[in-house]
C-alpha cells in the first residue's frame, strides 16, 4: 500500500491549520497593540 | 516571563523537529498499513492534545461558575474530593473491575480520575477570578484547533487504510464531529453574545459539552467501532519503538499548545484590558447612559 502521498498530506494539513491560527493570533494581537495605542493617545 | 518564552520557543521547535525525524525516519514501517500508519504521530498526539485542553476548560468553567456562587464553594471542593477518593479506590475493588471493558487497565482509570482533583485545585489557585474564565476561552479556541487536526488527518489515514473517507454511522468519528461543533458553538457563542450572562451561559454550555469527552474517549471500549483499539491505556498492542515515537511526539504537541495557549491568553488580557480601558473613557465622557453597556466579555476578533 503507497500511502507516502497521504501521509505528507495528513503532516502538510496539520502546520498549515497551525499556521493559518498562529496567524490569526499575530493579526489580533498587532490589531490590539494598535487600539492600545489609541487609547493611550486619546488619554 | 516574556524572556522565557523565546526559549521555551526555540526549544519547542528544536522537540517538534525531532519528532518528526523520529516519525518519518526511526519509526519502523507497519507491516500491514505500509508507511501510511505515521500519520499517528500527529493524529493520536493531537487527540490526547485536545481531550486535555477540553478537560482544563472543564474545570476552569466549573471553578468559574462555583466562585459566581461562593455558598457552593465548600460543597464544590468536597465534591471533588470525594470524586478523586472515592474513583481512584472503587478501580481496585474487584466487583468495580469486572465492569469495566476487556483490556481497560484498573491503573489507567484510576489515574485518570486523581487528575480531577488535582487539576481542580491547581487552577483554582493558579488563575483566581476572571482569569478562570480567560483560561476558558484558551484551552477551548487551541483545543477546537487541535480536534480539527483530528478530523482533517483521520479522514486522510481513513482512505487508504479503509478505502473511504469517514464511515458514516462510527460512534467514535461522529462524537468526534459532535463535541468539535460544541466547541465551535461555544466560541460562536463568546464571539456574538454581548449579554452580561455570556461567561456564565459559556461556562455552562462547556460543562455540558465536556461530557462528550468520555464519550469519545471510552467509544472505542463500548461500541462496535471501525477505529482501531486504543494504544495506551487498554489492550494494545504497539511496538514499544513505536510508542516512543508516538510519546515523544506528544511531549512536543504539549509543548507547542502550552506555548500557544500562552500567547491565546495574553491576548485575551490585552482584549479585555482595552475594553476596560473604552469602558472607563466611555463613562468619563459624555453619553455615559449609552456607551456603558460596551461589551466586556466579548473574545478579541
Amino acid at each position: 500500500m503507497n500511502g507516502i502521498r497521504f501521509l505528507f498530506a495528513a503532516y502538510i494539513a496539520t502546520w498549515v491549520i497551525h499556521g493559518v491560527y498562529l496567524g490569526s493570533l499575530v493579526r489580533r494581537f498587532s490589531r490590539l497593540r494598535q487600539e492600545l495605542k489609541e487609547v493611550g493617545k486619546e488619554k | 516571563m516574556k524572556r522565557l518564552f523565546p526559549i521555551l520557543a526555540v526549544l519547542t521547535a528544536v522537540l517538534l523537529a525531532y519528532a518528526l525525524y523520529l516519525a518519518l525516519v526511526v519509526a519502523p514501517t507497519d507491516a500491514q498499513q505500509g508507511e501510511v500508519y505515521r500519520i499517528i504521530y500527529y493524529h493520536v498526539p493531537s487527540a490526547w492534545t485536545a481531550f486535555l485542553l477540553f478537560f482544563i476548560n472543564f474545570i476552569a468553567s466549573i471553578q468559574y461558575l462555583v466562585s459566581r456562587k461562593p455558598s457552593t464553594q465548600a460543597a464544590a471542593k468536597w465534591i471533588v474530593i470525594a470524586i478523586g477518593v472515592v474513583g481512584v479506590v472503587a478501580c481496585f475493588v474487584p466487583q468495580v473491575q469486572a465492569l469495566l471493558p476487556a483490556g481497560m487497565r484498573p491503573s489507567a482509570v484510576a489515574t485518570t480520575v486523581l487528575l480531577i482533583p488535582i487539576f481542580y485545585f491547581s487552577i483554582g489557585r493558579l488563575f483566581p477570578g476572571d482569569r478562570l474564565d480567560v483560561l476558558a476561552v484558551t484551552t477551548a479556541e487551541v483545543g477546537v484547533v487541535f480536534c480539527t487536526i483530528v478530523l482533517v488527518t483521520g479522514p486522510i489515514w481513513a482512505r487508504p487504510v479503509w478505502g473511504i473517507w469517514w464511515a458514516p454511522g462510527d460512534i467514535r468519528l461522529t462524537s468526534t464531529l459532535v463535541l468539535w461543533l460544541i466547541y465551535v458553538s461555544y466560541l460562536v457563542l463568546r464571539r456574538f453574545s454581548s449579554s452580561a450572562e455570556t461567561q456564565m451561559l459559556a461556562a455552562a454550555l462547556a460543562v455540558f459539552g465536556a461530557l462528550d469527552v468520555p464519550l469519545v474517549y471510552f467509544s472505542i471500549w463500548f461500541f462496535r467501532t471501525q477505529h482501531p483499539q486504543p494504544v495506551i491505556g487498554g489492550g494494545g498492542s504497539m511496538d514499544p519503538r513505536m510508542l516512543h515515537v508516538l510519546v515523544i511526539s506528544w511531549m512536543a504537541f504539549l509543548c507547542f499548545a502550552f506555548l500557544v495557549c500562552w500567547s491565546r491568553f495574553r491576548l485575551e488580557l490585552l482584549h479585555r484590558e482595552i475594553e476596560e480601558a473604552h469602558a472607563m473613557e466611555s463613562l468619563a465622557g459624555e453619553g455615559v447612559a449609552s456607551k456603558a453597556s460596551l461589551p466586556l466579555n466579548r473574545s478579541p476578533r
